[in-house]
């Protein structure tokens, strides 16, 4: 048995050695040209003139090809077409203006900045009442979805409160950057080899680019070094731009950005602004909120509408809403275009109904987990003997049930009020928190905060038809297996939770099992590695293609045998039938010399989820996964700084396909969404141009940054849905467990000032953390 | 724009002569010129330390240092600290604790870390977090690697006691 075992990463002896290759590494064959774009040195406006003959008559370049160079608009969008490859009317600032083709990544990039350019220069929309008082939105209007009359329940409510908070994007920050390759065929065939989250829509983009059909173009992608989102859309250029260079000149052609490039190009996390109005009652049950976000989305729709709706999707967390109004307005302004990253809009919708339970529960001074358990959905139901709820009907409990999202999706398998109590306990919140009140009345100038914070997130795609996914499985007539599937692997270790699905199908070890580079022409149509949802689908799809190929063996042996098919028995590296017992690759062996075959093919889509995003109405999500943080953290009053202390998290894999790998994306998704809302801040100047795009003055948490003591549990319970080995998916939700950090802050500041609700916006920048204090301390 | 220079240096135990572009940085010459690409380019200003090889003992970061500027040293990458099993607890440690999860950071970051064992005194973990801090990584959270590195420290001192 190799599922649930707690298996390294698959290519971790290959990262050690340095002989695990990336885009960049892949030794490049003769004549290869690389690729760097002119970018606009303006946020909106237009291109009057353009000189490039400097550009080409720089050392070693080879051509520069402008708009109307290629061969048609070679749109880079990956939904509403809005994207030209190259453009001379400027969305924003950095966007690429021409291509310079080199013969080396230097030559390129030099030259790609001496092109003379006279620009008709307009004033960009970049803030948010820029883009209100132009009217500058994707969609008609806001989103508005409702339930129950808010305005009322807000009017009958016994206590009230009104805030807002403003929370910064991010940037992924993926150590590998935006890469890409594409190699010349025959026949006007291409294959491109890029770090990318979405091989299909790489495939897509080109063939379009190109004017081929899909079976032109093949993409590949053995790895990325990191993803986390910034991988779905934001490589389409990079791979169009090689492929169009490669189909004109038949050489090789790879675009790679430096480290600047990538962060002023690529969209980032979306930044948002909350404000909110609550209805409670004395114990801080809500009765009603009303939510209005702000996004910012950039020039370009890109993935913004799902990113927003997921907002929406997450306003409620893991509370019940008895009524609630949310309003989403989607704004175009003059910026990168945001993008995906890891948790798609759902951290940003946490973060607001986060922050509403720390405001009302200061409005009440009480403890924020108190305030936070008075309003979590109802758990399942105890059945059983002595419960009184065996029979339901009339002499159930006679509350109204508490357990249906603001979208009508009822929420099952709650495991929160569990959950919390035994982190609480571990974590020994209340004895901490008592202890923290104590050493800060010794205190003048250090101040320590603690907050439990818990994440429900929705897992599903919400375009219900990209819950889909295939997988190839051969069997070799020597055992071995060759495993393909549509995920792709970013460092997460897809690709080892598959082999281990696949590998106990068969019932042999793991080293049966050779995994290999996601490929277009392997596997078809696939989805996007995202939503968290790669071992989920794959792990099914490939599910799927071993029980056809075990099956078939079984049959073939069970005749040879004399026994049923189900009675033949794969386990520990042999087959067992009838009295026969055979090792696994006898098994293959015989099937194949009885003409059977061994290869197949394997499909999965979720079931059971629809979902109307205009009304705001359906089951989006086949399940949810839960998690659950107690941060504790020291500030200093005086500079502003402020320090991770211990860090105490429980988070619900289901029944674990691989408990290390996944304990590994717990602590990795907490550390980046604390360095979300603690320390890593975008800021962009009156000109639209992002100052901070170097990771000189772009700071992500490095090891000393992260809290000395952090213990990590997983809630191992098994999945009451049908997923893979009854698994959940584990990519995106314990990012938001960094919210306790901020929610820690938060608390630290409170005792601070008492008396003043601290209405911390993020990131919590010592800058922001010393202001907030001012603020507090004006009144 | 720029002349050629010729140097010589020890890489990865072998004597090495090359001529190159002036300005090129060292990591650039041994990822495109020798072929050596175990060590990224993270970020190329001198920050995510993605790029960290050893120079004459040291942990350096090759995209801050000129080829030129090697000249006449000896100069080791992740392959040649493979070959030679110099730091193979390491790497088995950093295996087997899942200290790796893209595995883009790791060459560098297990050069620096090899760095502290050569050097110090058995490491609490508290230096081990100050001496990695150099070296971003933007998948793991860093537990597993300070683990890892513990493990390997704790078994060096007690193997050399
Ligand atoms: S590439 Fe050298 S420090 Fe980042
Ligand atoms: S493992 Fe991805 S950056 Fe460290």
């Amino acid at each position: 048995m190799t599922l649930g075992k707690p298996l390294p990463h698959d290519s971790a002896p290959l990262h050690v050695t340095g002989q695990a290759r990336y885009v960049d590494d892949i030794p490049l064959p003769a004549h290869a040209l690389h690729l760097a774009f002119g970018k606009a040195t303006i946020a909106k406006g237009r291109v009057t003139a353009i000189d490039l003959d400097p550009v080409r008559a720089a050392p070693g370049v080879v051509m520069v090809l402008g708009p109307a160079d290629l061969p048609g608009d070679c749109d880079t969008s990956p939904s509403a077409h809005d994207e030209p490859l190259l453009s001379d009317q400027v969305h924003f600032h950095g966007q690429p203006l021409f291509l310079v083709v080199a013969d080396s990544h230097l030559a390129a990039r030099r030259a790609a900045t001496i092109a003379r350019v006279t620009y008709e220069t307009e004033t960009p929309i970049l803030t948010i009442e820029d883009a209100l008082a132009a009217n500058a939105r994707f969609e008609d209007g806001p989103r508005i979805w409702t339930r129950g009359d808010v305005a009322a329940a807000l009017a009958a409510a016994p206590h009230h409160l009104e805030g807002r908070i403003e929370m910064g994007g991010q940037e992924h920050f993926y150590l590998e950057g935006q890469a890409a390759l594409a190699l010349p065929g025959e026949g006007g065939e291409v294959h491109v080899i890029a770090s990318t989250q979405h091989p299909t829509e790489v495939q897509h983009k080109v063939a379009h680019a190109l004017h081929v059909p899909m079976h032109k173009v093949r993409v590949e992608c053995r790895r990325m070094g990191g993803g986390f989102g910034g991988k779905e859309s934001q490589g389409n250029a990079l791979a169009i731009a090689c492929a169009v260079v490669a189909a004109q000149t038949g050489r090789p052609a790879k675009m790679r950005y430096d480290r600047d490039d990538d962060m002023i190009l690529t969209g980032k996390r979306h930044d948002f602004r909350i404000d909110y109005r609550a209805g409670f009652d004395a114990t801080g049950r809500l009765t009603a909120v009303d939510f209005i976000h702000y996004t910012r989305c950039g020039w370009s729709q890109d993935l913004s509408l799902p990113v927003a709706d997921r907002a929406m999707l997450h306003a409620d967390n893991a509370y019940f809403l008895p009524a609630v109004r949310i309003e989403s307005h989607r704004l175009r302004t003059n910026m990168a275009s945001a993008t995906a990253f890891r948790g798609f809009g759902g951290p940003q919708g946490v973060l607001g109904i986060e922050r509403v339970l720390d405001h009302v529960a200061h409005h009440l001074g009480l403890d924020p987990l108190a305030v936070r358990r008075a309003n979590y959905y109802d758990g399942p139901a105890p059945s059983g003997p002595g419960t009184g709820a065996r029979y339901g009907g009339p002499h159930s409990p006679s509350s109204p049930a508490r357990n249906t999202t603001p979208y009508g999706q009822t929420v099952t398998g709650f495991a929160l009020h569990d959950m919390t109590d035994a982190l609480a306990q571990s974590a020994d919140y209340a004895a901490r928190r008592a202890a923290i009140r104590d050493w800060n009345a010794d205190q003048p100038i250090l101040k320590r905060g603690i907050a439990l914070t818990p994440v429900k997130f929705g897992i599903s795609f919400t375009l219900t038809h990209l819950n889909q996914a295939g997988a190839l499985v051969h069997v070799y007539q020597d055992g071995s297996i060759h495993l393909n599937h549509g995920g792709t692997e970013m460092g997460q270790g897809l690709n080892q939770k598959v082999a281990q699905v696949a590998a106990d199908a068969f019932g042999v070890g793991i080293d049966a099992v050779q995994i290999t580079a996601t490929d277009t022409a392997k596997v078809p149509n696939t989805s996007a590695t995202a939503a968290s949802s790669g071992s989920d689908l794959n792990g099914m799809a490939v599910l799927a293609a071993c029980d056809t190929i075990r099956g078939r063996i079984a049959a073939c042996l069970a005749e040879l045998h004399q026994c049923a098919p189900d009675q033949v028995r794969f386990a520990d590296g042999h087959v067992k039938a009838g009295g026969a017992d055979m090792s696994f690759a006898e098994a293959a062996l015989t099937a194949y010399q009885n003409r059977v075959s061994l290869s197949a093919t394997g499909f999965y889509k979720t079931p059971d989820i629809s979902w109307d995003r205009i009304k705001g109405q359906g089951k989006p999500f086949y399940y949810f996964a839960y998690g659950a943080a107690v941060t504790e953290v020291v500030i200093d009053t005086l500079t502003g700084e402020n320090r991770l202390l211990r860090a105490d998290i429980l988070h619900d894999s289901g029944a674990s396909l691989n408990p290390a790998l996944d304990i590994g994306q717990v602590e990795g998704g907490y550390v980046q969404g604390a360095g979300w809302l603690t320390m890593e801040e975008l800021v962009w100047d009156d000109a639209g141009r992002l100052r901070t795009h170097a990771p000189a003055t772009y700071k992500i948490p490095a090891t000393s940054d992260t809290p000395p003591v952090f213990n990590v549990a997983l809630w191992d319970r098994a999945n009451p849905e049908a997923t893979v080995r009854r698994s959940k998916a584990v990519g995106e939700p314990p990012f938001m467990l960094g919210i306790s950090a901020l929610m820690a802050i938060s608390d630290a500041l409170a005792q601070a000032c008492p008396g003043v609700y601290p209405a911390l916006d993020a990131p919590a920048t010592p800058e922001r953390v010393l202001m907030t204090l001012r603020r507090m301390r004006a009144g | 724009m720029t002349g050629t220079i010729t140097i010589s240096l020890h890489l990865n135990g072998e004597a090495v002569t090359a001529t190159l572009p002036a300005r090129m940085s060292l990591v650039d010459f041994l990822r495109e010129t020798m072929g050596l690409t175990g060590a990224h380019v993270g970020c190329a200003h001198g920050v995510c330390g993605a790029c960290t090889v050893r120079v004459d003992g040291a942990a350096v970061r090759g995209c801050l240092m000129l080829a030129a500027q090697a000249d006449g040293a000896t100069v080791d990458t992740i392959e040649g600290l493979t070959d030679t099993g110099a730091i193979a607890d390491l790497q088995d440690a950093f295996h087997r604790h899942n200290a790796v999860q893209c595995g883009y950071c790791s060459p560098g970051m297990l050069i620096t870390a090899a760095d502290l064992l050569d050097r110090a005194t058995l490491p609490d973990r508290a230096e081990i977090r100050d001496h990695i801090s150099g070296n971003y990584c933007r998948c793991t959270g860093y537990q597993a690697i300070v683990d890892a590195i513990s493990e390997v420290a704790t078994a060096r001192t007690k193997g050399a006691a």
